[in-house]
């Protein structure tokens, strides 16, 4: 039972990494209909920028917005200068492309700020809390990363459901042609949208880093799983996206807690294809009709 | 208020608008009639700028439209309906007409959830209320549009145009699918409008056109076979020939 309390609240702290990678995977799909391989590498190059601010004695804090900011600006650089070009085109040109900045980006990484495994700092304890002498099962960092991703997707909701610009990018998204002659400038909000997203996923490479450590291809399993929830989630839905991803969190730490560790990347395989196998279009998804 | 000069627009070789010119004046209503094909949503996407065209020019209030992007029309006061109507399924009646106010976005306020981004929304709800009621439809707002008659939906897309405050309404065939109730009902909205638009139509349904409209331009295969007030066109052989001429064979 104490063993499954563990498996449990390491399921949900990975869950919630996983669901911020899959939330931001879920943006860009409904945005473009492209699926951003590079998320992943995105998030790595972010927190390197951050390790590198907070090695220069900068307080993590610094760091953590600087990260957050750089993955807006990537994420936006990447739609205006290598998406849009490519927007109109059959759909493997986008997904060669996102392919390519995955590749790229973890090509030139080890060139700027070396190959070799770092540390990662936190801006909490990493250490199991104790309350009343026995230890509580998770730690202050644990806390701080479900939090984060909660305030998040809480932000994020509140942006696309109660603002006028919420609405635009859901109306650019859903029909170009009617946001146009709407005066929507629907590249902008593509762009903003990719923006969003990718400072999402640096906000996942924040909190994966101090567990999975950081070197280039760091994020690598975070992304396939994260995109595992995605799919389950039937990547239309970002309430789905969400569920997904803590199912595939969960999932994996009983794999590795009871099974064995080495098994938990092979586990989210495992569940990935089956997923693909047989509900395709996603277990939380009813239609095919796209939503706004 | 519009002027579009002898235009040429082809597509791959086929020529869909040749030489088409169409002025629109303040508080008018215009018409532009013809058979399938014979380019009148053509000229409406030219206006719009989702068409460039190859010779000719198009002006709205002095200024040339050529070069400008499709988004901008909406800020310089030029609103379009589409004929697929295009509204967002899952989105309620309401703020599907709110989406239509091409304001500008204050990113930085609405991405902070500012208490000044409430205050906008709000007052953006408040006018496209009162847009919804001008066209009879405001006890639909909370609603979602897939579950309205056909008629409502063309109601909601003309109070969703009216949120750029436009002084040149575009409307790309109003009238298609509605009932005989449901258009006189649009004449007397139309007529209403023309107090403070400019408004330009694109129809199938000649009788609607003749009476709502001040000039009716009459495009046939691409040209202007006739252009003229509604008794004008009305006398006209070539129109009768090309058009109207059908119309009494299948009547």
């Amino acid at each position: 039972m104490r063993l499954f309390v563990i498996y449990t609240v390491d399921g949900i702290t990975n869950g919630a990494v996983y669901a911020a990678v899959a939330l931001a995977l879920v943006m860009i799909w409904r945005a473009t209909r492209i699926i951003n391989y590079a998320q992943g590498a995105m998030a790595m190059f972010t927190t390197y920028i951050a390790l590198i601010v907070i090695r220069h004695g900068a307080p993590y804090w610094l760091g953590f917005v600087i990260a957050l900011a750089a993955g807006l600006v990537i994420g936006a650089a990447t739609e205006r200068i290598l998406v849009r070009p490519v927007e109109s085109r059959p759909p493997l040109n986008a997904v060669i492309l996102s392919l390519g900045v995955l590749i790229l980006l973890e090509a030139i990484a080890p060139m700027l700020f070396g190959g070799q495994t770092q540390s990662f700092p936190t801006p909490v304890s990493n250490i199991d809390l104790v309350a009343g002498g026995t230890t509580l099962d998770f730690s202050p960092f644990d806390l701080f990363t479900v939090g984060a991703v909660l305030v998040a997707m809480l932000l994020l909701f509140l942006v696309f459901q109660r603002t006028t610009l919420g609405l635009r990018m859901r109306a650019a998204a859903f029909n170009p042609e009617i946001a146009r002659i709407l005066g929507i400038r629907v590249g902008r909000m593509l762009t903003l949208g990719w923006g969003l997203a990718a400072l999402l996923g640096a906000l996942a490479g924040m909190l994966a880093a101090p567990s999975v450590y950081l070197y280039p291809s760091n994020m690598d399993e975070v992304l396939v799983f994260g995109f595992t929830g995605a799919i389950i989630g039937g990547l239309e839905s970002p309430v789905g996206a969400v569920a997904g991803a803590v199912g595939v969190g969960l999932a994996l730490s009983y794999v590795s807690g009871y099974i064995g560790s080495d098994l938990a990347p092979l586990g989210g395989f495992v569940i990935l294809i089956v997923v693909l196998m047989l509900r395709p279009q996603g277990l939380f998804s009813f239609g095919t009709q796209r939503q706004v | 208020m519009l002027e579009v000069a002898g235009i040429d627009v082809r597509f791959e070789g086929v020529v869909a608008l040749d030489g088409v010119s169409l002025t629109v004046r303040a508080n008018q209503i215009v018409g532009v009639i013809g058979p399938n094909g014979a380019g009148k949503t053509t000229l409406f996407n030219a206006v719009s700028r989702f068409v460039s065209p190859a010779g000719g020019t198009i002006t709205y209030k002095g200024q040339s439209l050529l070069g400008v992007p499709a988004w901008r029309l909406a800020h310089m006061g030029i609103a379009r309906t589409l004929q697929g109507l295009g509204l967002w399924p899952t989105l309620t009646v309401l703020e599907n007409v709110v989406a239509g106010a091409p304001s500008r976005t204050r990113l930085a306020s609405d991405l902070l959830a500012l208490p000044g981004a409430d205050r906008r929304t709000a007052a953006l709800r408040d006018e496209a209320l009162v847009n919804l009621g001008e066209l009879g439809v405001a006890d639909r707002a909370s609603g979602y549009p897939g579950a309205l008659p056909h008629g409502i939906q063309k109601r909601v897309i003309i109070a969703r145009a009216l949120m750029a405050h436009p002084s040149l309404l575009l409307l790309d065939e109003p009238a298609s699918g509605l009932s005989a109730t449901d258009v006189n009902d649009l004449i007397d909205v139309l007529r209403s409008l023309r107090t403070r638009m400019a408004i330009a139509l694109v129809e199938h349904h000649v009788d609607m056109v003749m009476a709502v409209s001040d000039r009716i331009t009459v495009l046939n295969l691409g040209q202007v076979i006739a252009s003229g007030t509604p008794a004008e066109i009305r006398a006209n052989s070539d129109v009768a020939n090309a058009y109207l001429g059908q119309k009494v064979a299948h009547a």
